[in-house]
């Protein structure tokens, strides 16, 4: 720590840090353009100057650029002098020398960086009489709109796109005055990551798209904490709604898991919500031929009850869940029908693999890391994902993890960490190690210091052979080749001398023998590493949806209620089962005939949906469901944090209610001809909810990882000063005329009974818990910047706290070497050669296609690439297959026609298909890896 | 003559290139195998003694530039020295003629300060215009690397060094040290924050230093005749002889060496053979294009680093450019305000932005669109891009010539505004 005395008053700040920064923590208003809270400082803009005093005695001090001096203790600056004043607002007349002065027509009008800090530097007058330069834009591809002149050369951009995020494809071009940012030629972004520009741009040069079709200013949109359901990392997210419709989605900041950043998938994959497809009301199928469509919601519901009631009687009650869906609504179906009647959804390798997820994560000497310990970690293997594909924003952190290596050279050179050009000019093309094994190669291939492609079994045998070069208490592999073992023994190495190694793998192989191996690693490396005293290692799964942990949790210990026993169970008793199905396609979820069985033997089918689908069409009865944007409920990310999202606006269609709501109206019209005798008492308890935090105290009854359930977020009787939060920023416009043209009564602002946030812009604007922030604003700070005013420190937690509530804390450090052989998992057999023309086919995550709602998105659908199956060229040209040709996979009765495309990163043997949703459709990923005819 | 002129004493006056063989008859090499000879410290030594200042425009010890390298085992390698032969300064072409003329002077005193900063490669940054030089240099360096003088077990001892050419793709910012380092790694031309100084982390990384030309050329005399004879050959305060130049309307303009200290009324009058019939001296760019001007009343101030600072100036690259009183002050300015905004690498806002704004003024003024306010605003700008407000020395350099100008000719710019124009320009109208 270091005192530093800012214009008279004395602050502790921290000594690491640099003016700008320190002075930024302390809630000082100073502007700033190319400094960013993680990309560093690099001096460009020179816009933060302030005036620093060499002593007590000096009155004239210099004038320094604050990014770019460091904290020392004792120092005495001013922000305020005439003189620094002076310079700044000077920059900004250089700066605004050719800016155009488009703001009232400008998209980033309104939260624009350049706007606030032009206000805080207090330029008024234009001296500048020359022309202003002008710049031909380019076309950026469906998400990103690229307006060049108004651009005032900071260079965040590129080094956003470039040194952080990895991208190839934006550049600074030309120089002078006539620097240019942009790509060598008109093309679509190709980064995965190319939306947080939008954030990242003090101005309008990168404005968003999607936002632009149909356009509303920051202040017109209403907002409510939400957390992305596009992948398993939970990254939180503020999406902006107007007149029902979501505009947009800009990221939220999360200490421990986004941070700053979200990828593309996230931020543009939200129009499933604003699709004309979405299912709007109940329909009831009488009969084959007669489908009564749109009848009331009520009865609906009760024909429901009727059915659910006749069902339950006879024992022919089943329900399936989705990990897709909230705990809650999980909990709900789960309660409605039994705990014995409810299935995952999920089929039995994948239902298992989550488990057994969960299992080890609650092993001792096993933590999971959030996404902020990833980045700090300094040696990384990564066993069967393609983290860009599977769980994007985890594959920047580990592109992040790898900078540690210069970090460490920078404090031996006494660099300081946040000079980042500098840091970077030090390191050069020296990482930290990263070992990626993985089935077809990945993104992160480029800066990984070992790559190797594998089956997944064979994956696993390396993990096991690490685990076993790491403890030899760990079961040996046996015919492993001697450069396999060699190289076990160089991950083993490399693990064994890092300070905070991370094991990361997942689910994407749906193979358990990865799951386990990396398990087996994390479980040896704490042997290895324990000196008396266990430090757990860090070990990061990567799961297949936004809530499969938390699905998990719902049935902890119970490896037998996967879609695969439901199934069984209705066609060993045909025509007599009722399925209550939620929010689920099976077609996606178990081979497609099986998947027809299935229905065919149901006497009845219950659907929940949002969207159309093959499994919304079999439904006698279908409901409706709300999208995230449009309901509450909590989230367990990857690492088992429980997050809670709410309802960003209220949908008026009276046929849309709240998942579990829905659910919960089906037990109490259930209950209520009956008064409810005989009916189990957690039925009763569920049909008596009235409000979410009704549900959350069933939950919460539960006990066990549920116990402090009403811990992630604060329940509906939280007030501050006696007021709601409210999702409307305070300068909403239009509120009371919005639905003029509908009706010219003012109607009554719906009111939200299930969290503390109103839909208003009246309400407590300042210390709002984390986990309730919509936001981020403050007076003179329009931009996300604002978030600032939010931190405990630049880079910090949120003032109010980061959100979410951690379930998995690792077990207190146990005596490991305790540990038993039956603790250890078993080493498969290696992968047998591929033999008569069959091939090992596997799925490969994707990201733009590759999730079934975000893929709904145009936006996306445009930038996701032509599926193809991928191959090694060798591989072809053992089983005589040529690139382009289509070629014919056949399993069961499964058939897939793709283009080949030769791929020398594929693993020998094996063929890849792409997981986009489309293909999925034809050839269910959970069906692979399995051995596949190919012609 | 009454001095020693060591750094051109074998350059031939019809321009041809010293040979390897003529450069050996005449004592070359000889100070590189002192150099070996010695410690590598005590070479270091002996150039701090020799007070051998930087001829690249700032003055900076040599030897105390070479000393903040990093030592001994355990240091990061390889280490590089880099010559800065990107010479773009206006008004300047020392270097060009040190290297078309005798490159094996340059390449000694390149392999003498690779060895006393344990460097194991080298770069010759070379101008991309100096075509003449590339050749001669490449020819050299071959020679010198046939001959053992480069490479492995140079002259047979211990020390080894692989030199390579560079030529630049011209940037007048790969002048600035850290520039060309970006630059030669294949980055953008845009400078380095420092610290960390290139000494500790330069070239990829790794500790470097950066010196100019004419520095390095001095080096085999400093090691063959010692510290003391450096210093005696300066007349003043600077040790060593230095290249002058002198362009403008004198009537016999070129490059001298001449010792340290010489004053500029005799480089001018004596050497440059004075203003050109019918013309006198308004004021002279002392030290190249982006040193402030001095005047008549400064003609006696001897060139040392000091005294030219001392009035207010800078000794910059020792070649003076002479503005004479029929030729516009203003248009001068213009013309180097619009080379220097030309210039700019476009990374920090001051210069990237700040220097069209200054052009865009000076043309107003040169096209009759001047206004009375824009004098001041002019020197507002001015002191807005003044050390240490941007990221490296270009657009203080470039204000220089523009602040010293409304200085010291701050009549012309008032009549540019008053008469609605170039005054010169009119007054050479009307004489027709």
């Amino acid at each position: 720590m270091a005192t530093i005395e800012v214009d008279g008053t004395s602050y502790e700040v921290d000594g690491d840090r640099n003016l700008l920064d320190a002075c930024l923590g302390l809630g000082l208003d100073l502007p700033y353009f190319c400094w960013h809270p993680t990309l560093g400082s690099v001096g460009s803009c020179r816009q933060c100057a302030v005036r620093v005093y060499a002593n007590a005695e000096d009155t004239r001090g210099r004038l320094v650029m604050s990014c770019m001096t460091p904290v020392t203790d004792g120092q005495r600056l001013s922000i305020r002098d005439p003189e620094s004043q002076a310079f700044r607002d000077k920059s900004i007349e250089v700066t605004m020398a050719n800016h155009p002065h488009d703001c009232p027509v400008c998209e980033e009008g309104g939260e624009c960086h350049l706007q606030d800090m032009t206000i805080m530097s207090r330029h008024t007058e234009r001296r500048y009489r020359g022309l202003k330069k002008t710049y031909t834009n380019q076309y950026l591809g469906p998400c990103i709109s690229h307006e060049m002149n108004r651009c005032i050369a900071c260079y965040r951009c590129v080094r956003f796109y470039n040194d952080y995020a990895g991208g190839k494809d934006l550049a600074v071009l030309a120089s002078k005055e006539n620097v240019y940012f942009g790509r060598h030629e008109d093309g679509c972004l190709e980064s995965g990551f190319s939306g947080n520009l939008v954030e990242v741009c003090p101005t309008g040069v990168f404005t968003d798209k999607t936002l632009s079709r149909s356009y509303n200013r920051k202040w017109d949109l209403q907002s409510a904490p939400s957390i992305c359901s596009s992948c398993s990392l939970g990254c939180n997210i503020s999406p902006g709604e107007r007149q029902g419709r979501i505009k947009r989605i800009v990221n939220r900041y999360h200490h421990d898991i986004n941070g700053y950043f979200i990828c593309d998938r996230g931020r543009f994959g939200y129009d499933y919500t604003n699709a004309d497809q979405r299912i709007q009301h109940c329909s009831i199928r009488q009969s084959a031929d007669v489908t009564e469509e749109a009848p009331d919601y009520r009865d609906a519901i009760n024909a429901i009850a009727v059915e659910l009631a006749g069902a339950a009687t006879g024992g022919n009650l089943i329900a399936i869940g989705s990990d897709r869906l909230s705990v809650e609504a999980n909990f709900a179906l789960q309660t409605l029908v039994d705990e014995d009647n409810f299935y995952s959804g999920m089929d039995p390798v994948q239902h298992q693999l989550l488990q057994s997820v969960l299992g080890i994560y609650r092993r001792p000497g096993i933590h999971a890391p959030t996404l902020r310990e990833i980045e700090s970690a300094d040696a990384v293997l990564i066993l069967g994902e393609d983290l860009v594909n599977s769980a994007p924003r985890m594959a920047l952190s580990v592109r992040q993890a790898t900078r540690n290596l210069s970090f460490e050279l920078a404090r031996k050179s006494q660099i300081p960490l946040w000079q980042d050009t500098s840091v970077r000019n030090l390191a050069q093309d020296r990482r930290s190690p990263l070992m990626i094994l993985s089935v077809a190669g990945t993104d992160l291939d480029a800066i990984a210091s070992l790559r190797l492609s594998a089956a997944a079994d064979d994956i696993a045998r390396l993990g096991f052979a690490v685990a076993r070069c790491l403890s030899d208490r760990a079961p040996a592999v046996p015919n492993l080749s001697p450069d396999l073992e060699s190289t076990a023994a160089g991950i083993a190495d490399c693990l064994l001398r890092a300070k905070n190694p991370v094991i990361i793998s997942g689910t994407s192989c749906n193979t358990p023998s990865v799951v386990e191996s990396a398990a087996q690693v994390a479980m040896a490396l704490s042997l290895a590493k324990s000196n008396g005293q266990i430090r757990p290692s860090w070990l990061s799964y990567v799961l297949p949806a936004a809530n499969s942990l938390g699905l998990a949790m719902l049935q902890e210990g119970n490896d037998d209620n996967h879609l695969e026993r439901a199934m069984q169970r209705v066609l060993a008793n045909p025509g007599q089962c009722t399925a209550l199905i939620l929010q689920n396609d099976l077609y996606a979820r178990a081979e497609p005939s099986r998947v027809d069985a299935f229905f065919g033997n149901l006497k009845s089918c219950i659907v929940l949906d949002q969207q159309p689908n093959r499994t919304t069409d079999r439904a006698n009865i279908l409901v409706p469901t709300q999208t995230d944007f449009e309901t509450e409920g909590t989230l367990v990310n990857n690492e088992g944090r429980a997050q809670r999202y709410f309802e960003v606006f209220a949908t008026d269609n009276p046929s849309l209610r709240d998942n579990w709501k829905t659910i919960a109206n089906m037990a109490k019209a259930w209950v209520n001809p009956g008064t409810g005798q005989g009916l189990p008492e957690s039925l009763l308890a569920l049909a008596r909810c009235e409000n979410f935090d009704d549900l959350i105290a069933l939950l919460k009854n539960r006990g066990g990882l549920f116990g402090h359930w009403d811990r992630a977020a604060p329940n509906a009787a939280f007030r501050i000063a006696g007021l709601k939060i409210p999702r409307m920023p305070h300068r909403y416009s239009g509120r009371t005329s919005l639905r003029a043209n509908i009706r010219v009564a003012e109607a009554k602002q719906p009111e939200d009974r299930d969290s503390p946030l109103g839909f208003t812009m009246e309400g407590a604007p300042i210390n709002i818990p984390g986990a309730l922030t919509p936001g981020f604003w403050s007076p003179g700070w329009n931009s996300g910047e604002s978030l600032n005013k939010f931190q405990d420190e630049i880079n910090g937690h949120l003032k109010g706290g980061d959100p979410g509530l951690r379930l998995l804390q690792s077990p207190a450090a146990t005596d490991m070497s305790a540990a038993t052989s039956s603790d250890w998992f078993s080493v498969p057999a290696a992968t047998p050669t591929a033999a008569n023309g069959r091939l090992l086919a596997v799925s490969l995550p994707r990201l733009f296609d590759g999730e079934v709602l975000s893929a709904l998105s145009p936006a996306l659908a445009q930038r996701a690439e032509l599926p193809q199956l991928e191959i090694h060229p060798e591989t072809a040209a053992a089983v005589g297959l040529v690139e382009g040709h289509i070629a014919t996979i056949r399993l069961e009765s499964c058939q897939l026609k793709l283009p080949l495309r030769f791929n020398p990163r594929v693993a020998s043997g094996l063929v890849a298909v792409p997981a986009d949703v489309k293909t999925a459709g034809i050839l269910p990923p959970v069906l692979l890896p399995a051995a596949v005819t190919i012609e | 003559m009454d001095f020693e002129t060591p750094l051109t004493a074998r350059i031939k006056a019809n321009g041809e290139v010293t040979t390897l063989a003529e450069y050996r008859d005449a004592a070359g090499y000889q100070g590189l195998e002192i150099a070996l000879s010695m410690e590598s410290t005590a070479v270091i030594d002996l150039v701090k003694e020799s007070n051998l200042r930087g001829r690249g425009g700032a003055g900076f010890s040599a030897g105390l530039k070479w000393s903040f390298v990093p030592r001994g085992e355990g240091t990061a390698r390889p280490k590089y020295l880099i010559c800065n032969a990107d010479e773009m300064e206006p008004g300047t072409f020392k270097d060009r003629w040190l290297m078309e003329c005798d490159p094996h002077q340059l390449i000694e005193g390149m392999v003498i300060a690779a060895y006393a900063i344990e460097a194991d490669i080298a770069y010759l940054f070379l101008r991309a215009d100096y075509e003449v030089a590339a050749e001669r240099l490449q020819q050299a360096i071959d020679d010198a690397y046939q001959e053992g003088l480069l490479g492995d077990n140079i002259c047979g001892g211990s020390y080894s060094l692989q030199l390579y050419l560079h030529t630049s793709a011209g940037r007048y910012i790969c002048g600035e040290e850290t520039a060309l380092i970006s630059s030669l790694e294949g980055k953008r031309a845009v400078p380095r924050a420092k610290p960390p100084f290139p000494q500790v982390s330069g070239l990829f990384g790794k500790p470097t230093v950066v010196n100019n030309v004419e520095t390095l050329c001095n080096l085999p005399h400093i090691l063959r005749n010692g510290a003391d004879w450096f210093k005696s050959l300066g007349r003043g305060e600077d040790a060593g002889t230095k290249l002058f130049g002198v362009s403008g309307r004198v009537k016999n303009p070129g490059c001298w060496e001449m010792p340290m200290g010489t004053t500029i009324r005799e480089i001018l009058e004596g050497y440059a053979g004075g203003m050109q019939d019918g013309l006198k001296l308004k004021g002279f760019l002392p030290g190249g294009g982006s040193t402030d001007f001095l005047t008549e009343e400064h003609l006696d101030l001897p060139m040392d680093y000091g005294a030219i600072g001392k009035a207010g100036s800078r000794m910059g690259t020792g070649t003076m450019i002479v503005l004479d009183d029929q030729t516009c002050p203003v248009g001068m300015v213009l013309n180097l305000i619009q080379f220097f905004a030309q210039e700019s690498c476009g990374w920090c806002t001051p210069c990237r932005n700040g220097l069209p704004f200054l052009r865009q003024l000076l043309e107003d003024l040169e096209y009759g669109k001047g206004r009375p306010e824009d004098l001041e605003t002019m020197a507002d700008y001015c002191r807005y891009l003044g050390p240490g407000n941007t990221f490296c020395a270009l657009a203080p350099g470039a204000a220089e010539p523009l602040q010293s100008a409304l200085k010291y000719f701050r009549r012309d710019f008032e009549e540019h505004v008053n008469q609605g124009g170039c005054t010169y320009r009119q007054q050479a109208k009307a004489n027709g």
